[in-house]
C-alpha cells in the first residue's frame, strides 16, 4: 500500500502510518482479517486516528517490509454490526454546537441522527469510542475549560468525533444529547458495546 | 472449616490486588495493568507455592497489616522490608507460615518502593477480564485495600518452595533505563535527543502507576502541532507540553497525543518500579535488538 510507513516500536512493536483516518480503519480491518486467518501473529492491535499499533510482534521488521509491499484496500469492508443508540438531543452545548454549524438547533439534530458513523478506534476510558462520519465541516474545538464531571450516557462532539460517556469523568467535549444504552459492562460479553469498526446511529428519541 | 480469607488491619498507603494484568483489550482502551515489578511477583508466588497467575499485593512505601483467619503460607518480596507474625521478626524473601489469626506486618521499605506479598492459593477476588488486577487509570479491577476490608483467598495450589531465601535484584542508587529511539523522536531537536540521553534526570514525587515522572532538563520540540492520536505501548517516553520525560508503566492510557521519543527496554521497567523519588535517572540510547 503506497503511503504506509511502518515506524519500530522499542523492539517488539510497529506504528504503521497511514494518510487519512479511511485507510487506517481499512488498514485496521485487513490486519484484524490476518490475524483471524493465523497469518499474523501480535498481542494488540490499537487503531487510531492515522495509525495501527502492533504490540507484541516475534519479528518487527519482517512485517514492516511485509506491509511496504502489501496490497491493503483501500476502504474498509462494511460487514461490521449496526449499533443504534436512542438518544435525547437535550446536551447543554446543543445550541454553541447548532450556532458553530450555522444551523437551526433542529437542523443540528437532523444532520447528526441522519450520519452513519464509524468507531474508528477507542481510549480515554474502557469502551470510550472515537466516532468518525460527520462532514469535516461539522468539526467543533473542544471546551475552553473542561467539566469537572461528565454523566455516564452524554453523547459528546470534540474535532472531528462523536463519542458517549461510557461512566462519569471529567470531560472537555461539546455535549448534545444523552443516551440510556450502556457503553460498558464489565460482567457482559462483550464489555463493550462499541468496538473499533462498529457501524453506529444515533436515534432520536421519540423517533423510533 | 476453614476460612479461607484475609483480614485487612491495616491497609497502607497505596494497597492494590495485582496479577499479570489484562493484555489484549488495549483496543476498547482497557489498560494493561498488573504487577509494576513482575519478577518480585512472580518470585513471591513461586515461594508461597502458588501458580505465576495467581494474585499478590502491591503495598507503597509503607507496607500493610494482614490477619488470615486460616494458617497460610506467606512470601514478602521487591522492596526489602522487616516483616513479623504475631509481634516477632520473619523473614523477608522466603516462605513464612502464618498461623490463623496472628498478624502478619509489613513494614515500611527500606530500600526501594513497592513491596510484593504473596499468600498461599493467591487473593481470589473476582477477576475483571480476566485479571484481579487493579488498574488505577480506569478504575478496572479490586479497589485498593481499605483498613477492615477481608479479601477471600483461593485452595493453595502446592506446597511453598523449600529455600531459606531466595537471590533477588537489590534496588540501584541510579536508575538506567535503556532506550531505543522513536517513533516520534523526529518530533524532537537534535539538541533535545543529545540532552535526553547525557544530562541527568531525577525521579519525581509525582510518579504513581500510570507511568514515572522525571524532573530534569525540558526536551525541545522541533515541530509545533498536535500529535492525532496513537497507540502507546509500556516503556514509552512520552514528552507532555513541559517537556519533561514520562516513562509509562503498567496502568498507561492505551492512546495518546503527546509525541514518543523513545522506548524503554521492558527489561529495565521493574527498577523503575523500585525508584524512590530523588533516585538520579539516566536514559542510555540502545540499538534495537
Amino acid at each position: 500500500m503506497s503511503g504506509v510507513t511502518a515506524l519500530p516500536v522499542g523492539d517488539d512493536a510497529l506504528l504503521v502510518e497511514v494518510a487519512s483516518g479511511v485507510q487506517a480503519q481499512a488498514l485496521h480491518a485487513e490486519l484484524l482479517r490476518r490475524r483471524a486467518e493465523g497469518s499474523l501473529t501480535v498481542r494488540e492491535i490499537v487503531p487510531a486516528a492515522r495509525t495501527v499499533l502492533l504490540d507484541g510482534l516475534a519479528d518487527p521488521a519482517r512485517l514492516a517490509s511485509e506491509l511496504a509491499a502489501a496490497d491493503v484496500p483501500a476502504a474498509p469492508p462494511h460487514a461490521r454490526e449496526l449499533v443504534e443508540l436512542r438518544v435525547r438531543y437535550d446536551g447543554p452545548d446543543l445550541a454553541e454546537v447548532a450556532a458553530h454549524w450555522g444551523v437551526s438547533v433542529g437542523e443540528a439534530v437532523r444532520i447528526h441522527a441522519g450520519t452513519e458513523f464509524t468507531v474508528a478506534f477507542c481510549g480515554f476510558a474502557p469502551g470510550f469510542g472515537y466516532l468518525t462520519g460527520l462532514p469535516a465541516r461539522y468539526g467543533v474545538p473542544r471546551r475552553a475549560t473542561p467539566r469537572t464531571a461528565v454523566p455516564a450516557g452524554a453523547v459528546a462532539l470534540a474535532g472531528p468525533y462523536t463519542g458517549v460517556y461510557p461512566r462519569s469523568s471529567p470531560g472537555g467535549w461539546q455535549l448534545i444529547g444523552t443516551t440510556e444504552a450502556v457503553l460498558w459492562d464489565h460482567t457482559r460479553v462483550p464489555a463493550a458495546l462499541l468496538s473499533p469498526g462498529t457501524r453506529v446511529r444515533f436515534v432520536p428519541a421519540g423517533d423510533e | 472449616m476453614t476460612d479461607r480469607a484475609l483480614v485487612v488491619v491495616r491497609a497502607g498507603a497505596l494497597t492494590t490486588v495485582q496479577d499479570r494484568g489484562r493484555p489484549g483489550y488495549a483496543h476498547l482502551g482497557v489498560p494493561r495493568s498488573g504487577a509494576l515489578d513482575p519478577h518480585a511477583a512472580a518470585l513471591v508466588n513461586r515461594l508461597a507455592g502458588n501458580p505465576a497467575a495467581a494474585a499478590v499485593l502491591e503495598t507503597t512505601v509503607d507496607g500493610c497489616a494482614l490477619r488470615p483467619r486460616s494458617t497460610v503460607t506467606v512470601a514478602v518480596g521487591g522492596a526489602p522490608c522487616p516483616v513479623t507474625v504475631g509481634g516477632r521478626p520473619a523473614a523477608w524473601g522466603a516462605p513464612v507460615v502464618v498461623p490463623a489469626g496472628e498478624l502478619l506486618e509489613v513494614g515500611t521499605a527500606v530500600l526501594g518502593l513497592r513491596s510484593y506479598v504473596a499468600v498461599s492459593g493467591g487473593i481470589a477476588v473476582e477477576p475483571v477480564l480476566g485479571s484481579r488486577s487493579r488498574d488505577l487509570l480506569s478504575g478496572l479491577g479490586p479497589p485498593p485495600l481499605a483498613d477492615g476490608v477481608v479479601l477471600p483467598l483461593g485452595a493453595p495450589a502446592g506446597p511453598p518452595a523449600r529455600v531459606d531465601a531466595a537471590p533477588q535484584p537489590g534496588v540501584p542508587d541510579e536508575l538506567v533505563l535503556r532506550v531505543t529511539l522513536g517513533p516520534r523522536d523526529d518530533w524532537f531537536t537534535a539538541g533535545a535527543l543529545r540532552t535526553l540521553t547525557t544530562r541527568a534526570y531525577r525521579v519525581s514525587p509525582a510518579g504513581n502507576r500510570i507511568g514515572l515522572r522525571t524532573e530534569g532538563p525540558a526536551l525541545e520540540r522541533a515541530r509545533d502541532g498536535e500529535l492525532p492520536s496513537e497507540g502507546m505501548v509500556l516503556g514509552a517516553v512520552q514528552v507532555p507540553p513541559d517537556g519533561r520525560p514520562v516513562v509509562f508503566l503498567a496502568d498507561h492510557p492505551t492512546t495518546g497525543g503527546y509525541p514518543v521519543i523513545a522506548v524503554v527496554r521492558a527489561a529495565d521497567l521493574p527498577a523503575a518500579a523500585q525508584a524512590v523519588p530523588g533516585t538520579p535517572v539516566r536514559f542510555v540510547a540502545a540499538g534495537r535488538r
